[in-house]
C-alpha cells in the first residue's frame, strides 16, 4: 500500500480545514471497511487520511420518539442495530445495518460511511431514503442540509464538494401506524454485495386496512440508489394486501436500469426488484400488524 | 510519509507500545511489531475473519484497522483468551469437539465466539451461525465449530449461574 | 485441563482406535501459538513481492527492472534470467513425471505469459510495502495475444495456441500438428453398441462446469534462506516437504542434499499446495540479497496464480433394461489443464463409471490447455466433474424407468470382482454397505414435505493411494514415545497416526508424542494428499510399533532368561510363562539395562484403498429467486476403520461443504479479455456458517484387507457426490434438470423460467 499521512482531528473545524487543504488528495476515515480496502487495492488514493472518529458530533446517536434520530456520520452499524428502540422506529435502517458485511465489519462500518462510499449497491441508502433522512454537511463555507435521496450522483460519486464533511444524518420521528423493511438478494446468506435491494415504508390509515402513504427505494439496479416513486404513489389508498404489493412490485421494475455483471444479469435484477419490493412491503405490513410500528 | 509514529495501547491487559507507519494495518502491526502472530491474514480485505481481534470490547477485522487508530485503546487477541495456564471454555470445547482441522481460522473463531458468548451464552444455533458468518472455514464445514460454541455457551451459562 | 475421551463405535475390539482423544497439537492451535509459514521470523528477514502479468496471453518483449532496483529499501530483484535453463528436462517427482521447463516457467514466465497472474518478476525489500512499490516500478513490455478460457473453444482448430511444441499424446503416439490438446485418453470394455441395443431406456446429457478453487484460508507462503555455505533452508506451507524439496532443487538445479524443507503448520491444502510457486523466487532473492526472504501470496494471487481445479465439459450416456440393470455407458470428457499440460483427466476418466458395474462402456477424454492458471488437484481431482454428469444421468434414468434411484444404484453397485472401465478389478469394497446404510438411514426414511422441496442422492468413488512413508519411534525412559514422521498435518493426522501406534503397543494416545519434522530428520515421505496419510503413515507407525515389540521381546528374553519365542504379546503386554510387563514397565527396565530403544518403519503400499460414499440432501428452492436452501444433508462413507471418528467426520463434513459451494455458487468469472473478475472472497463465494445446516455423517466400516486395522482413505471422496446430489434434489423440487455448475441463483431462476414457459 502506498503510504500516506494520518491525522485524527478532534473538532470539526480542524477536520474541514484539512479536507479543504488537501482537496481530492484527502480521504475521510470512519470505519475504514471500504476506504482501507480501496487504498490497499489502488482503487482510491490519498496523501492524507483524516480519521474523524475523535470528533464528538460524528459519533452521536440521539433518538427520541418526538425528535427522531440524529446519527453521527461515524456511528457504527452495530450501535444502530443494538439500540433498544431503533429496530421499531426505523426497521428498514436496522435491517440494513445488520447485514453490511459480517459482525466484524458492522462494529466499525458506519451508516454515514456507507452513504459517502456511494455504491449503488449500498444497503443502508435505500433505507435512509424511505425514512426521509437528510444529511448535515459541514464545509469551509459553512453548513448545508441535503436529503439523502439527492446525495448520490453516480457509482462512487456524491454531492460532497472539496473540503466538505458529512457530520450527521437526521431521520424524522416515526409516524404512527407505519413501519418499514429492507431486504436484499444475495447468492449466499451473508457477506455478499447486494445483487438487488429494496427498502419499503408504508403507513396505514386508522382502520389498518388501507395504505395511506408509501415510499420505496431500490439498491443495485441503477447507477445510484433510486426511488420507485410511481410504485409507491400507486399504493396510496389501496388495500394493504398481497395484490397491491405485487402491483407495486411490477411498477418498481420501471425505475430499474441495472447493468449486467458477474453478480447478476439485467433481466434477473429487474425481476428481483419486483420480488424484493413485494416482500419488503409485506414485511413492513406484518410489522405494523404485530405492533412493531 | 514513511515516518513511524508511536502508538500506546493495551494488549491482552498489558500496556504495549509500538512504532508504525500510517499504512500498516493493525493486523500487520500485531504480527510484526508485537510478535502476536495468532491473528492471521487470509484475505486482507475483510471477507474471511481470520484476523479477528477485540478492539475496545468489539470484534473487528484487524486488516481493516490502521495501527495508528488504536492509540489509547484496548486490544484482545487469541493469545489473551486463556487465563494463566487454563484454557477458556471456548478453547477447551473446540479441542474436545474436534472443531478444528488445519487450525488457521481457529484464532479468529475463538475470539469471535467468545465475544458472542460473553454477550449471549445461550445463543441459538441460528444466532451463532449468523454472528459467525464473517469467519470463513474451509476444512470443517462448520458443523463441529457450531456445536463447540454451543457447548461452551452452555458451560459458561452454568458457571455464571452457579 | 481435562483429557476426557469419548468412547465411539470401537465395538470393543480396540482400546484406542475409535476413541476421540484431544489432538496433540490442539493447545497450540487454540491459543495462537502454532507457527504457520507467515508467522516465521528469521533474523534480518526481507520480504518479497511478485509482479504478475495483467494479461491472459502475451509475449514478453522486455523487462526493465532498473527503477525497482534503485528504490530505497530494495535488496534484490529477479526475473526468469536468474533461473537456470531446464529445457528438455523431465523430473520424476514420485507421483509421476513433471516437465521441468513447464514447472520453472510457471514459477517465472520466460518469453510468454500464459494467464493473468503469471509471475514475471520478483523483488525483495526491507518490508513488503516497499517490495510492492518496487515491483510496480518494473516496466514490462507486453505484446498481447488473443486468449481462450473455455475448454471447448480451446479445442477448436483456430483457437489461440499456447504452446508451439505441444502435440496431443494419444495411446502412446503423438499428433503431428501442435494444438492445445495435451492428452487424449480412451478406455473401453465390452461392446458399446450391443449394450445400448439391449437397453430399454437411454438418457444422454451434456454438462458444463466452471473452474473452481480449493479455497484454503491460508495463502501460499515461504521463507527461504540461501545460506553462505550453499545450503538452502525452506520453510513452506506445503502438503509434501519432500516433493517441495525435490521441485525446488530441480528448478534451481542444485543438489537435492543442499535443500532442507521445514513444513510449517499448514492452513489447508486440499491438493493445491503440492506444486511449488514461491520457493525458487524466495531462494534466488535470498541468494542475491544475502538475507532470508519471506514471500506470502495475496489472496487475489492465490486465485489467479496457483492451481484451481479444471473447468470441464462432460457428456454421459447411460442405458439400462426395464428392470434396472445398466447395460451400457458412454462418456466424453474435455477437461481444462490450464496453461500447461498435465492435469486431472486421467482420474476423471477412471472415476466416471467407477461406482457401477457397466459391462459395455467407452470413455473418451481430452485434456486441453488454455489461458488459465495450471490446474492442480482439488480433493479427488477430476472425479467431482465426472460424477456430476454420471449421477445426474443415473437419477434421470431411474425416473425414466420408474425405479427408485437408491434401488437403481444398489442394483448396479460396484462390488468385489467388478471390473472398472480402465481395467482394475475391485477387491472387497464398501459401496453396497454405504447404499444399504442410506436405505436404512433416518434421513432417507423421513418425509420431506412442503412446496418446492426435493431430495437427491448421489454416490462417489476415489482411489485413495498408498505411496511412501517413514517413521521413527524413540522410546523415552518413562516408556512414552517420540514418534517422528514426515506427513504434514492438515487435519489431525498426527493424532490418528499416533493412535495406531498406541493401539499396537497397548499405550494411550497421550503416551505418543507425534512430531512432524523436516526433510533432514525423517526418511522419505510422500505428500499429505491422496487420502493416504492415516492409511500409509499410520501403517508405518503400526509397523514401527511391531519393530519396537520385536526389539523389546529379544531384550526381554535376555532380561527374563528365556527364549524370544516364549514371550507373547497380549494387548501390547509382554507375557512369558512366568513374567508379564506392560510396554512402559518393560521400556523403563530396558532403559536402565542397556542401549536406547529406537524403532523404525518404512512403507510403500502399492494399492488403492477404494473409498466409496453416498450423500443424501434435501433442498428447498425459492422459485422467485432461484436460491437453494440446504435443509438437511447426510454423508455416508466407508472408512474401512475410523481411527479417530471425529476427524473422519470432519473430513466428511468439510469435503461435503466444499462440494456444496461448488454446486451452488463457486466459479471463476472470466471477462472477454480472459481476466478473472472475482479473485477475492467477496465474489468467489464459499459457504459461510450461515449458509448451512449441520452435516450428519454415517461412517460405514467395510474393512480394507490391505491395512492392519482396515483403514481406507477418507479425505477426498466427500467432495464428489454433492453437486450431483443437489442437482438431483433440485430436479425433484422443481422439475428442472440443471446441466451447468454452479447452479447459482440467476442460472437456476432462468432455468425455472424456461421450464415454466415451456409448459
Amino acid at each position: 500500500m502506498k503510504d500516506f499521512d494520518y491525522c485524527a482531528p478532534d473538532n470539526l473545524q480542524a477536520a474541514t480545514a484539512l479536507l479543504a487543504e488537501h482537496g481530492d488528495r484527502a480521504r475521510v476515515l470512519a470505519g475504514g471497511t471500504d476506504i482501507i480496502v480501496q487504498l490497499r487495492e489502488g482503487l482510491r488514493s490519498a496523501d492524507c487520511v483524516v480519521d474523524i472518529k475523535n470528533i464528538p458530533e460524528l459519533m452521536v446517536l440521539d433518538y427520541s420518539s418526538s425528535q427522531g434520530l440524529t446519527l453521527g456520520a461515524s456511528t457504527s452499524c452495530h450501535r444502530v442495530y443494538t439500540h433498544a428502540e431503533l429496530p421499531t422506529a426505523y426497521a428498514a435502517l436496522v435491517d440494513a445495518s445488520k447485514i453490511v458485511g459480517g459482525w466484524q465489519i458492522q462494529t466499525r462500518a458506519s451508516v454515514g460511511g456507507n452513504l459517502c462510499n456511494s455504491s449503488p449497491a449500498a444497503d443502508t441508502i435505500p433505507a435512509l431514503i424511505v425514512h426521509q433522512a437528510s444529511c448535515q454537511i459541514h464545509g469551509p463555507d459553512g453548513s448545508r442540509d441535503v436529503p439523502v435521496a439527492d446525495f448520490c450522483t453516480g457509482p462512487g460519486q456524491n454531492i460532497l464538494q472539496s473540503g466538505e464533511l458529512l457530520v450527521t444524518l437526521q431521520l424524522p420521528a416515526p409516524a404512527a401506524n407505519s413501519s418499514s423493511a429492507y431486504e436484499r438478494f444475495i447468492p449466499r446468506n451473508e457477506m455478499d454485495i447486494a445483487v438487488a435491494g429494496a427498502a419499503s415504508w408504508i403507513q396505514l390509515d386508522s382502520s389498518g386496512e388501507t395504505i395511506e402513504d408509501a415510499r420505496i427505494a431500490l439498491a443495485a439496479v441503477a447507477p445510484t440508489p433510486v426511488l420507485a416513486t410511481e410504485a409507491a404513489e400507486s399504493l396510496r389508498g389501496k388495500p394493504a394486501n398481497e395484490e397491491s404489493f405485487a402491483a407495486a412490485g411490477e411498477l418498481a421494475k420501471n425505475v430499474a436500469s441495472p447493468i449486467d455483471d458477474m453478480r447478476g444479469t439485467t433481466e434477473y435484477r429487474v425481476h428481483l426488484s419486483s420480488v424484493l419490493t413485494r416482500r419488503t412491503l409485506a414485511r413492513a405490513l406484518a410489522r405494523i400488524q404485530q405492533g412493531q410500528g | 510519509m514513511g515516518t513511524k509514529q508511536l502508538v500506546s495501547t493495551t494488549i491482552n491487559g498489558e500496556p504495549s507500545q509500538f512504532l508504525c507507519e500510517a499504512r500498516q494495518s493493525l493486523l500487520e502491526v500485531l504480527r510484526n511489531e508485537t510478535g502476536l502472530t495468532g491473528c492471521k491474514e487470509g484475505c486482507n480485505n475483510g471477507n474471511c475473519g481470520a484476523c479477528t481481534v477485540m478492539l475496545d470490547g468489539q470484534p473487528v477485522n484487524s486488516c481493516l484497522v490502521l495501527g495508528l487508530e488504536v492509540d489509547g485503546k484496548e486490544i484482545q487477541t487469541v493469545e489473551g483468551i486463556a487465563q494463566e495456564n487454563e484454557l477458556h471454555a471456548v478453547q477447551q470445547c473446540f479441542l474436545e469437539g474436534a472443531a478444528l482441522q488445519c487450525g488457521i481460522c481457529t484464532p479468529g473463531f475463538i475470539v469471535a465466539a467468545k465475544a458472542l458468548l460473553d454477550e449471549n451464552p445461550l445463543a441459538s444455533e441460528e444466532e451463532i451461525r449468523f454472528q459467525l458468518a464473517g469467519n470463513l472455514c474451509r476444512c470443517t464445514g462448520y458443523d463441529k465449530i457450531i456445536r463447540a460454541v454451543m457447548e461452551a455457551g452452555k458451560q459458561m451459562a452454568e458457571t455464571t449461574t452457579s | 485441563m481435562s483429557q476426557e475421551t469419548k468412547q465411539a463405535s470401537s465395538n470393543g475390539k480396540y482400546r484406542v482406535l475409535g476413541t476421540r482423544p484431544v489432538r496433540h497439537d490442539g493447545a497450540d492451535k487454540v491459543t495462537g501459538k502454532a507457527i504457520y509459514t507467515a508467522d516465521v521470523k528469521a533474523a534480518s528477514m526481507a520480504n518479497g513481492f511478485v509482479l504478475r502479468s495483467p494479461h491472459a496471453h502475451a509475449r514478453i518483449k522486455s523487462i526493465d527492472t532498473s527503477a525497482a532496483e534503485a528504490l530505497d529499501g530494495v535488496l534484490a530483484v529477479m526475473t526468469a534470467e536468474d533461473l537456470p535453463d531446464v529445457t528438455d528436462k523431465i523430473a520424476d517427482l514420485g507421483e509421476g513425471s513433471v516437465n521441468l521447463a513447464h514447472l520453472s516457467n510457471n514459477v517465472l514466465a520466460q518469453d510468454k505469459v500464459l494467464y493473468r497472474g503469471h509471475a514475471v518478476a520478483a523483488v525483495a525489500a526491507v518490508n513488503v510495502h516497499i517490495a510492492e512499490e518496487a515491483a510496480n516500478l518494473i516496466k514490462v513490455e507486453y505484446e498481447t495475444l488473443p486468449s481462450v478460457t473455455w475448454v471447448l473453444d480451446a479445442m477448436k482448430d483456430d483457437a489461440p495456441l499456447l504452446h508451439e511444441n505441444l502435440y496431443t499424446s494419444s495411446g502412446g503416439e503423438k499428433a503431428d500438428t501442435a494444438s492445445n490438446v495435451g492428452v487424449h485418453l480412451n478406455f473401453q470394455q465390452g461392446d458399446l453398441q450391443k449394450g445400448f441395443e439391449e437397453a430399454d431406456a437411454v438418457v444422454e446429457r451434456e454438462f458444463k462446469m466452471a473452474t473452481v478453487h480449493q479455497g484454503y484460508i491460508e495463502p501460499h507462503a515461504v521463507v527461504v534462506d540461501w545460506n553462505h555455505d550453499g545450503r538452502i533452508k525452506v520453510w513452506a506451507s506445503t502438503q509434501g516437504s519432500f516433493t517441495c524439496r525435490q521441485q525446488t532443487a530441480e528448478v534451481l538445479q542444485v543438489p537435492l542434499s543442499h535443500v532442507t524443507v521445514v513444513p510449517c503448520e499448514i492452513g489447508g491444502g486440499f491438493g493445491g499446495k503440492i506444486a511449488i510457486y514461491l520457493e525458487p523466487l524466495a531462494a534466488v532473492l535470498s541468494r542475491k540479497s544475502g538475507r532470508p526472504v519471506q514471500i506470502v501470496m495475496r489472496r487475489n494471487d492465490v486465485f489467479e496464480a496457483t492451481g484451481p481445479t479444471p473447468g470441464a465439459f462432460v457428456r454421459v450416456k447411460l442405458g439400462a433394461t426395464k428392470d434396472g440393470k445398466l447395460t451400457a455407458g458412454e462418456a466424453w470428457l474435455a477437461y481444462e489443464s490450464g496453461a500447461y499440460p498435465g492435469g486431472m483427466l486421467g482420474p476423471g476418466c477412471m472415476c466416471v463409471f467407477s461406482c457401477y458395474d457397466i459391462p459395455n462402456a467407452l470413455v473418451d477424454g481430452y485434456e486441453v490447455c488454455l489461458n488459465k492458471p495450471h490446474i492442480k488437484a482439488y480433493r479427488a481431482p477430476g472425479a467431482t466433474q465426472a460424477a456430476f454428469a454420471t449421477e445426474s444421468v443415473m437419477d434421470e434414468l431411474a425416473e425414466k424407468l420408474g425405479i427408485d434411484i437408491l434401488e437403481f444404484q444398489q442394483k448396479n453397485a460396484a462390488k468385489e470382482g467388478t471390473r472398472r472401465v480402465d481395467g482394475p478389478v475391485y477387491p472387497k469394497v464398501g459401496l453396497v454397505e454405504c447404499l444399504d446404510a442410506a436405505a436404512t438411514s433416518d434421513h432417507w426414511n423421513s418425509t420431506l414435505e412442503g412446496p418446492h422441496r426435493g431430495r437427491g442422492i448421489a454416490s462417489g468413488f476415489w482411489f485413495g493411494c498408498g505411496l511412501k512413508s517413514s517413521v521413527v519411534a524413540s522410546v523415552n525412559s518413562d516408556g512414552t514415545i517420540n514418534l517422528t514422521e514426515g506427513s504434514t498435518d492438515i487435519g489431525g493426522t498426527r493424532t490418528s497416526i499416533a493412535m495406531q501406534m498406541a493401539e499396537v503397543l497397548g499405550l494411550d494416545a497421550q503416551d505418543i508424542n507425534p512430531r512432524v519434522v523436516d526433510t533432514d530428520n525423517i526418511g522419505y515421505t510422500d505428500v499429505t494428499g491422496g487420502s493416504r496419510t492415516t492409511f500409509a503413515t499410520g501403517m508405518a507407525a503400526y509397523e514401527a510399533g511391531l519393530d519396537l515389540q520385536r526389539q523389546m521381546t529379544e531384550r526381554a528374553a535376555e532380561l527374563w532368561d528365556c527364549n524370544s519365542e516364549d514371550i507373547q504379546i497380549e494387548s501390547g503386554n509382554f507375557v512369558s510363562s512366568s513374567q508379564t510387563a506392560t510396554f512402559k514397565e518393560l521400556a523403563t527396565e530396558l532403559f536402565k539395562a542397556g542401549e536406547p530403544l529406537v524403532g523404525r518403519a518404512t512403507v510403500a503400499p502399492d494399492c488403492s484403498t477404494n473409498g466409496f460414499g453416498t450423500h443424501i440432501v434435501d433442498v428447498e428452492v425459492d422459485m422467485d429467486t432461484g436460491k437453494v436452501k440446504i435443509l438437511r444433508y447426510t454423508v455416508i462413507q466407508d472408512a474401512g476403520k475410523a481411527i479417530h471418528p471425529s476427524y473422519v467426520e470432519g473430513q466428511l463434513q468439510g469435503g461435503a461443504v466444499q462440494g456444496i459451494g461448488w454446486a451452488l455458487n463457486e466459479e471463476y468469472f472470466f471477462d472477454d479479455d480472459g481476466e478473472m473478475r472475482n479473485a477475492s472472497f467477496l465474489d468467489y463465494r464459499m459457504p459461510t456458517a450461515y449458509d448451512l445446516p449441520m452435516i450428519d455423517t454415517i461412517i460405514v466400516e467395510a474393512e480394507n484387507p490391505d491395512h492392519p486395522y482396515g483403514v481406507r482413505g477418507v479425505g477426498e471422496t466427500p467432495i464428489i457426490p454433492p453437486p450431483a446430489a443437489i442437482a438431483n434434489a433440485i430436479c425433484h423440487a422443481t422439475g428442472v434438470r440443471m446441466e451447468e455448475l454452479p447452479m447459482s441463483p440467476p442460472r437456476l431462476w432462468k432455468a425455472i423460467q424456461q421450464n415454466q414457459d415451456g409448459n
